[in-house]
């Protein structure tokens, strides 16, 4: 039985204009061979859920440098979830002290990526915890 | 020593080196800076810069083509400016850091605003959830920025804006709370980021398409060179560039390009190019390569002062000075081993000066963190002041001017850039270059490679790929924002929009879209807005209407 390709959703979600790290990690997946759909930035969290359940994805990741994931990162995750997707993997990157770490995990993160977590890391975790969607 | 006896001798030491590497082989297969530029060789001589000019190429301090500095004495006659960039939570809260910033010998002010200020949206706004004091400080209406200053002589201190797309706005609050203080405009004094091209190509924070965004640069630079002949007008800002992942070259190419297509700006609005070059300066990024950062700065001078006197026919030497701020490379920095970032922010700095910065602002060892504590920003500011007063570099002009290494590395770094700009050119110039999205690509590659780098160790951070070691928790403090900041400030607003005229607001909103709409400058109607306590967002979306709004074209 076939297993879908991986769909990682790369966002940016808010007002925060640093996305040297987005596209590095999307560039990244897309060359380690996940279909890689990149929001761009100045996303609502509402946009970012839509793309999220339009493109079926099985990741999410969110990346954050404002300080702002406290506030953001619940929003998406509820939204997706109440729109119907079961089984996604959330990944958060960025600036988040660690403090915020314990409760965003709470919340429903998996895994949280801070400065200096190595590109291999990112991908090796996607492709042990990503759902695994056979094709129908 | 005669140049055949030197030819002899030097090819007999490299016959040497090749035997000595052929036992003990260098430690890397190939030596290249924190950008990957070649260095080729282990040894720089006299050979490498024969072609070198001195009068031609160097010249004197404070004189054509400025490459060992733009003043005549340079540090003797005054060290750079220590200007620590600041900001966070509401205005009052950042008013109480300058005041400590102004009592621990700081010379000027540098705001950072927060994200919805720079944006364009007003803090009540639901685009601005989660943001609001968070990577600078909250100013919504003329009155965040009373409280700003509050307290502060603006004739006596400079103060420089980090703000760009709503650029002209906070412009007209800082004229209208000096005039407010009783300083009349043409004594106020600072800079204004107002660099909307770099948004595009690096930092992101834009509001409306390129063309429209450089019509308000020019109005901003017609405004200010009539009315304040003391405030430079544009940063013409490499920093945002290079933190975006670019090379040393790929900043300085950019930037100066950057550069370039103000000056044409400013001429087609029917400025005389020697009536506004001369307020325009530069802000460097400075990262850990010590010498690729000096040639840097040495070689943007030089470039600088042959574009403005070849390129655009400039007569005043002032107009040919590349004068700069500089930063230290927060994206050097490691939220591993924190403490370490002192030692990298020291490195930085001395580059800075030794490259001859006309201004500083050394990074916090926490910022990879949060925004810095009192304590860290405390650290920064004395590193600068131990290189200014024990560490000697300061005695002398351009000390590193003549190495070999550092001129041959300064042509280097020059033939790259200009070759860059030159493509630039070709493309035909930086507006139609970021339409293209050529920068934002190079940029791109350029940290992509450098993230591969680092996987394969090719490139090493100490901490992060190399001499990694377990850390239970972090070992310094960081600094929390004020939960309240957010309802504090739409608090604020909403008691000011009780308490201003409506009429009054109404009429220039109205005055300010006429003017939008047509060819007028609108920097008189912004300051009449302001003046009545039009909101940040209420300005910017009379724009919005008329200019539409830009959209990330998410190229990765």
């Amino acid at each position: 039985m076939k297993e879908e390709k991986i769909r990682v959703l790369v966002a940016k979600p808010g007002l925060d204009g640093h996305d040297r790290g987005a596209k590095v990690i999307a560039r990244a997946l897309r060359d380690a061979g996940f279909e890689v759909i990149y929001t761009g930035l100045h996303q609502t969290t509402e946009m970012i859920v839509n793309a999220a359940i339009e493109e079926d994805v099985h990741v999410v990741g969110l990346s954050i440098l404002s300080g702002a994931h406290n506030a953001l990162v619940p929003d998406v995750i509820k939204g997706v979830k109440k729109a119907g997707a079961k089984d996604v993997l959330f990944l958060v990157g960025g600036i988040i002290p660690d403090e915020d770490i314990a409760p965003l995990k709470k919340i429903g993160v998996h895994m949280i990526y801070t400065p200096g977590a190595s590109l291999e890391e990112v991908i090796s975790y996607i492709r042990k915890n990503a759902p695994k969607r056979k094709i129908a | 020593m005669a140049s055949g006896d030197f030819k002899t001798a030097y090819g007999e030491w490299k016959k040497k080196l090749g035997l000595h590497e052929e036992k003990h082989p260098p430690i890397r297969r190939r030596f290249s800076t924190v950008s990957d530029l070649e260095i080729p060789q282990a040894l720089y001589t006299p050979e490498e810069i024969k072609d070198l000019d001195y009068l031609r190429d160097l010249g004197f301090p404070g004189e054509f083509p400025y490459t060992r500095g733009v003043q005549t004495n340079m540090y003797r006659g005054k060290l750079w400016t220590m200007r620590q960039f600041s900001g966070f939570g509401t205005a009052e809260d950042t008013n109480k850091r300058y005041k400590m910033l102004l009592a621990s010998g700081q010379a000027g002010l540098s705001v950072a605003f927060h994200m919805p200020t720079l944006m364009g949206y007003d803090s009540d706004s639901p685009q601005s959830k989660g943001e609001v004091g968070k990577c600078g400080v909250a100013v919504d209406t003329l009155a965040d920025m009373e409280t700003l200053f509050d307290g502060i002589p603006l004739d006596e201190i400079t103060t420089s804006m980090t703000i760009n797309s709503p650029a002209p706005m906070l412009l007209a609050m800082y004229v209208a709370v000096a005039e407010k203080k009783g300083v009349p405009r043409e004594k106020i004094r600072g800079t204004l980021q107002n660099d909307i091209l770099k948004e595009y190509i690096a930092q992101k924070e834009w509001i409306y398409p390129p063309k429209p965004s450089m019509r308000l640069v020019a109005d901003t630079l017609e405004f200010c060179t009539k009315e304040l002949p003391n405030w430079n007008t544009i940063s013409i800002s490499g920093y945002h560039i290079r933190e975006a992942g670019a090379t040393a070259v790929q900043e300085l190419a950019f930037t100066i390009a950057d550069g370039i297509a103000y000056v044409q700006a400013g001429i087609e609005r029917g400025l005389d190019v020697d009536d506004f070059a001369p307020r325009l300066s530069y802000f460097w990024d400075v990262h850990n390569d010590f010498f690729e950062e000096i040639a840097k700065f040495r070689a943007g001078r030089r470039m600088w002062a042959h574009i403005m006197r070849d390129r655009f026919k400039a007569k005043n030497p002032k107009s040919w000075m590349l004068r700069t701020h500089a930063q230290t490379a927060g994206v050097s920095l490691t939220a591993q081993q924190p403490m370490n970032n002192i030692s990298r922010v020291t490195i930085q700095a001395l580059a800075a000066v030794l490259g001859g910065t006309n201004s500083l602002h050394t990074n916090s060892m926490d910022e990879t963190l949060a925004l810095p504590t009192e304590q860290a920003v405390m650290v920064a500011l004395r590193t600068q002041q131990i290189i200014a007063e024990e560490s000697g570099v300061a005695n002398v002009i351009d000390p590193l001017g003549g190495s070999y290494f550092v001129e041959w590395l300064t042509n280097k770094v020059e033939k790259e850039a200009s070759a860059y700009i030159d493509r630039i050119d070709q493309l035909g110039g930086m507006l139609a270059a970021i339409e293209k999205g050529f920068p934002q690509a190079e940029i791109a590659n350029a940290a992509y490679h450098f993230q591969r780098q680092l996987e394969t160790k090719d490139k090493v951070m100490v901490g992060v790929n190399r001499y990694q070691q377990e850390e239970k928790s972090r070992s310094i403090d960081v600094l929390y924002i004020d939960k309240t900041a957010e309802q504090r400030q739409c608090a604020r607003i909403a008691d000011i929009k009780k308490k201003r005229n409506t009429s009054k607001v109404e009429t220039s909103l109205i005055a300010l879209d006429r003017a939008a709409r047509g060819s007028e400058n609108t920097m008189p109607f912004l300051v009449e807005c302001v003046k009545n306590y039009c909101t940040v967002q209420e300005m910017c979306d009379v724009l919005r209407k008329v200019f539409g709004q830009y959209r990330d074209p998410g190229m990765y």
